[in-house]
C-alpha cells in the first residue's frame, strides 16, 4: 500500500517540477520581446558612445575612425592652444559641480515638499485618496515646455512677481530671477515633484499608523515621531523617490536650458553642446559615459548610507 | 469631585460623539466612572459598545466632546498622548518592526531623555519581568505572537506609567496561551502595583483577572463591581445574558417589606428576593437563575430553597459537568448545570419530569 503512495507521490513530484520548469520557460518566452528592446534600445546606444568616445572628431560633424583617448582627456583636463601646459578644465568641472550640487538640492527640496504632501494623502479617508494623487498628476497633462516657458513668465525681470512687487513699491529694480541657479532648481523641483510624491505616498499608504500611535504614546514629539518612526518605515519610499529625482536631475535639459540661459549650464546641456555647436561628438560621448557613472556611483553611496540608517541606529 | 484624589482615574460626565449630522454617532453618553489606586480595573462589554473610545480617550488618541477626565486629581483631558502619564498595550502590539526587542522596550525611556545606562537598566529589568532576557537583540519579526505580546507589555511598563491601558492585548492568542498571559497579566499587576485599565469582550477574561468590572453598553456603563458582584447581583438582564449563562424567569411581586419582595414564580413556588433600587413594588419581574445554581431534587426541598417543575429536553455532557436543557411547567426554558462526580446520584434521563430546587438567594430580580 504505502509502496504504491510512494510511487505515486514521486509521480506527483515529477510533474510538478516539471510543471515548474515549463512555467520558467513559458516566463522567458514571454519577456523576450522586452528583453531583445532592451537590448537595443539601451545597451545598443550605450555601446555606440562608449565606441565613439574612443575616436577623432571630425571637422564638422560626426567622426573619423582613428583611435584616440583624447575625449576622455578632455573631460577634466585642458590643454593650451599655445604652448601645450595641461591643467584642469575649470570650466568643466563647475558644470559638474553644478549638475550635482542641483541636482542633490532639487531632490532635497521634492523630499522637503512632497514627504508632507503624500503624508497629507495617506491619512485622507480611503476614498478621497484617488482624488488626491490624480491632483498630483495633473501638471503631466500639459507639455513640461510650455510650463516651463509658464515659468520663465513669471520670474523674468518684466514678469508677474516683479511687476507686482514694482507696482506696491517693495522694491525698485526688478530682482534677476531667471537664467539663475535658483530659477534651474526651483523648475527642476516644480518638474520632478511628482516623482517624488508617488513613491512617498505608496510607502506610506502601507504605513500602519497604529505605530504612529504608540510613538506618541510613548512619550514622542511629533518631530519624534516623525524621525524615529515614520521616517524609518517609509525609507524604502524615500529612497526610490529620490532616486526617480535625483537621476532626471542630473541630465535635465530642458528647465536648466530655459530657466539657467546659456551660461549656466548643467551636464546635459553641456553634452548637447559638444553634439551641436562644439562640433565634438567623442567628447560629448565621453561625457555622457561620466554622467552613466556619476550616477551609479551616486545611488550606491546614497542607497548604502540611507539603507544602513535603520538598523544602526540606538 | 472631592475625592477624586484617592482616585487613579475619574471619568466624569464624558460623551464623545464621532462625524455630525446624520452621521453622528454617540460612542459615550454621559459615562462617569472612578478607577481606584492598584486596581485591576475591566471595561468589558461586546464591540461597537463604547469600551475601546473611553480607552483612547484615556490614552489620549481622542478627546472627549463633553466632560472631564482626571488622572490622579489632574484634569488631563486636553493633553496630548506624549504628555500623559499613561501607556498602552495596543491590540496589534504595534511593535516598531525597524528596532529590535530591547529597542522596542527602551523606546518610552529614550523619548523621555533618560540616560542611556538607566534606560539600559530598565530594558534589563523589563526583560526579566517578561522572561525574555535571551530575545533582546532579536528583530520583532522573529519572534512569536505570545512573545510580542510580552514585548507590548514591557514596553508600556518600562517608562513606569501611572496608569497601563490594555486594549484587547490577548484578542490574538490562542487559547491556551491565553490563559497563561491571564495569569502573567495578574502576576504583573501585582509586581509593579501600577493601576491597569483592561478592556475585552471575553466575560471569561474579566471575571478571571479583574479586580471591579465595568459592564458596558451603546455607550453607557450598566454596572460597576466586583467580578462576584457582576456574576452574582447583575442589575439589567443585558449585563445577566452577556456574563456567564442565564436562566431568566417569569415572575410577579406578591408584596414588599424592607427592600425584599415575596415573588410568585410562574413556574412554580413563591420565593424570596432583594429588590433593586428604584423598581415598582408591584407588577410583573424578570429574575435570573444562574444555571449552576439548580439541583435535582429527589425529596423535600431546604427551608430556604424553591422549587421548580419541568421536563428534561437535552443532555448535553461536558466532562466537568452536565447541562440539562428542560422545559419548565410555564413553558419557559431553563438549563440546569450539574457538576459531574462519583456520588452515584441518579442523573435524570432525556425525557423525564422532574423537579429542580434552587436556593432562594441564587434568586435576583433584574431592573428590566
Amino acid at each position: 500500500m504505502t509502496g504504491t503512495d510512494d510511487i505515486r507521490q514521486d509521480a506527483g513530484g515529477r510533474a510538478e517540477a516539471e510543471a515548474a520548469r515549463r512555467r520558467v520557460r513559458v516566463n522567458w518566452l514571454l519577456s523576450a520581446p522586452a528583453l531583445v528592446w532592451l537590448a537595443f534600445a539601451a545597451s545598443g546606444p550605450l555601446l555606440i558612445m562608449a565606441v565613439y568616445s574612443f575616436l577623432t572628431p571630425g571637422d564638422y560633424v560626426g567622426v573619423i575612425w582613428d583611435f584616440s583617448t583624447e575625449a576622455w582627456f578632455q573631460v577634466l583636463f585642458s590643454r593650451d592652444i599655445f604652448d601645450q601646459t595641461v591643467s584642469l578644465a575649470d570650466a568643466h568641472l563647475t558644470i559638474f559641480w553644478r549638475s550635482l550640487s542641483l541636482s542633490m538640492l532639487t531632490t532635497l527640496s521634492t523630499l522637503v515638499l512632497g514627504f508632507p504632501t503624500a503624508y497629507f494623502i495617506a491619512t485622507r479617508p480611503r476614498d478621497q485618496r484617488p482624488l488626491w494623487l490624480f491632483l498630483v498628476t495633473i501638471p503631466f497633462w500639459t507639455n513640461l515646455l510650455i510650463r516651463t516657458f509658464a515659468i520663465m513668465e513669471l520670474i523674468r525681470n518684466e514678469g508677474l512677481i516683479n511687476s507686482v512687487l514694482l507696482k506696491f513699491g517693495l522694491i525698485d529694480q526688478p530682482i534677476q530671477m531667471l537664467f539663475t541657479d535658483g530659477a534651474t532648481l526651483v523648475g527642476m523641483a516644480y518638474v520632478y515633484l511628482p516623482l517624488m510624491v508617488l513613491p512617498l505616498y505608496a510607502s506610506m499608504e502601507r504605513l500602519d499608523f497604529k505605530l504612529v500611535e504608540a510613538g506618541y504614546d510613548l512619550y514622542a514629539t511629533r518631530f519624534q515621531v516623525l524621525r524615529k518612526v515614520i521616517f524609518p518605515l517609509v525609507k524604502p519610499g524615500v529612497i526610490a523617490g529620490s532616486i526617480l529625482v535625483f537621476i532626471p536631475s542630473l541630465g535635465a535639459y530642458v528647465t536648466p536650458r530655459l530657466l539657467g540661459g546659456g551660461r549656466n549650464m548643467m551636464m546635459g546641456n553641456f553634452i548637447e553642446l559638444q553634439f551641436g555647436a562644439g562640433r565634438n561628438w567623442p567628447l560629448g560621448a565621453a561625457l555622457s559615459i561620466t554622467l552613466l557613472f556619476v550616477v551609479m556611483a551616486a545611488l550606491i553611496v546614497y542607497v548604502r548610507n540611507v539603507g544602513k540608517g535603520g538598523a544602526g541606529h540606538g | 469631585m472631592t475625592d477624586s484624589a484617592d482616585n487613579a482615574v475619574d471619568v466624569v460626565g464624558v460623551s464623545k460623539i464621532f462625524g455630525s449630522g446624520d452621521q453622528e454617532v454617540r460612542a459615550l453618553d454621559d459615562v462617569s466612572v472612578s478607577i481606584r489606586q492598584n486596581e485591576f480595573f475591566t471595561l468589558l462589554g461586546p464591540s461597537g459598545c463604547g469600551k475601546t473610545t473611553l480607552l483612547r480617550l484615556l490614552a489620549g488618541f481622542e478627546h472627549p466632546t463633553r466632560g472631564q477626565i482626571f488622572l490622579n486629581g489632574k484634569d488631563i483631558a486636553g493633553l496630548p498622548p506624549n504628555r500623559r502619564p499613561v501607556n498602552t498595550v495596543f491590540q496589534s502590539y504595534a511593535l516598531f518592526p525597524h528596532l529590535t526587542v530591547g529597542q522596542n522596550i527602551g523606546f518610552g525611556l529614550e523619548m523621555l531623555g533618560k540616560p542611556k545606562d538607566e534606560v539600559e537598566d530598565t530594558v534589563d529589568r523589563m526583560l526579566k519581568l517578561v522572561r525574555m532576557e535571551a530575545l533582546k537583540k532579536r528583530r520583532t519579526s522573529q519572534i512569536s505572537g505570545g512573545q510580542q505580546q510580552r514585548v507590548a507589555l514591557a514596553r508600556a511598563l518600562a517608562p513606569h506609567p501611572e496608569v497601563l491601558l490594555l486594549d484587547e492585548p490577548l484578542s490574538a492568542l490562542d487559547f491556551k496561551l491565553r490563559k497563561e498571559m491571564q495569569l502573567e497579566l495578574k502576576r504583573l499587576q501585582n509586581e509593579t502595583g501600577i493601576t491597569f485599565i483592561f478592556v475585552t469582550h471575553d466575560q471569561e477574561e474579566a471575571l478571571t483577572m479583574s479586580d471591579r468590572v465595568a459592564v458596558m453598553r451603546d455607550g453607557n456603563i450598566l454596572q460597576v463591581g466586583s467580578p462576584r458582584d457582576i456574576y452574582d447581583r447583575p442589575a439589567e438582564r443585558f449585563v445577566a445574558d452577556f456574563i456567564g449563562d442565564s436562566n431568566f424567569l417569569r415572575a410577579v411581586i406578591k408584596d414588599v417589606s424592607g427592600g425584599r419582595a415575596r415573588l410568585a414564580l410562574d413556574a412554580g413556588m413563591e420565593t424570596e428576593a432583594e429588590l433593586p433600587d428604584g423598581m415598582a413594588e408591584s407588577g410583573a419581574v424578570t429574575v435570573v437563575v444562574r444555571p449552576e445554581q439548580a439541583r435535582f431534587l429527589d425529596g423535600e426541598p431546604g427551608a430556604r430553597e424553591t422549587v421548580l417543575e419541568g421536563r428534561v429536553e437535552t443532555v448535553v455532557y461536558f466532562g466537568t459537568d452536565t447541562h440539562y436543557h428542560m422545559t419548565l411547567s410555564s413553558g419557559e426554558r431553563f438549563i440546569a448545570r450539574i457538576q459531574n462526580d462519583d456520588r452515584g446520584e441518579r442523573a435524570p434521563e432525556q425525557g423525564s419530569a422532574v423537579r429542580v430546587a434552587i436556593p432562594t438567594r441564587a434568586v435576583q430580580v433584574l431592573k428590566d
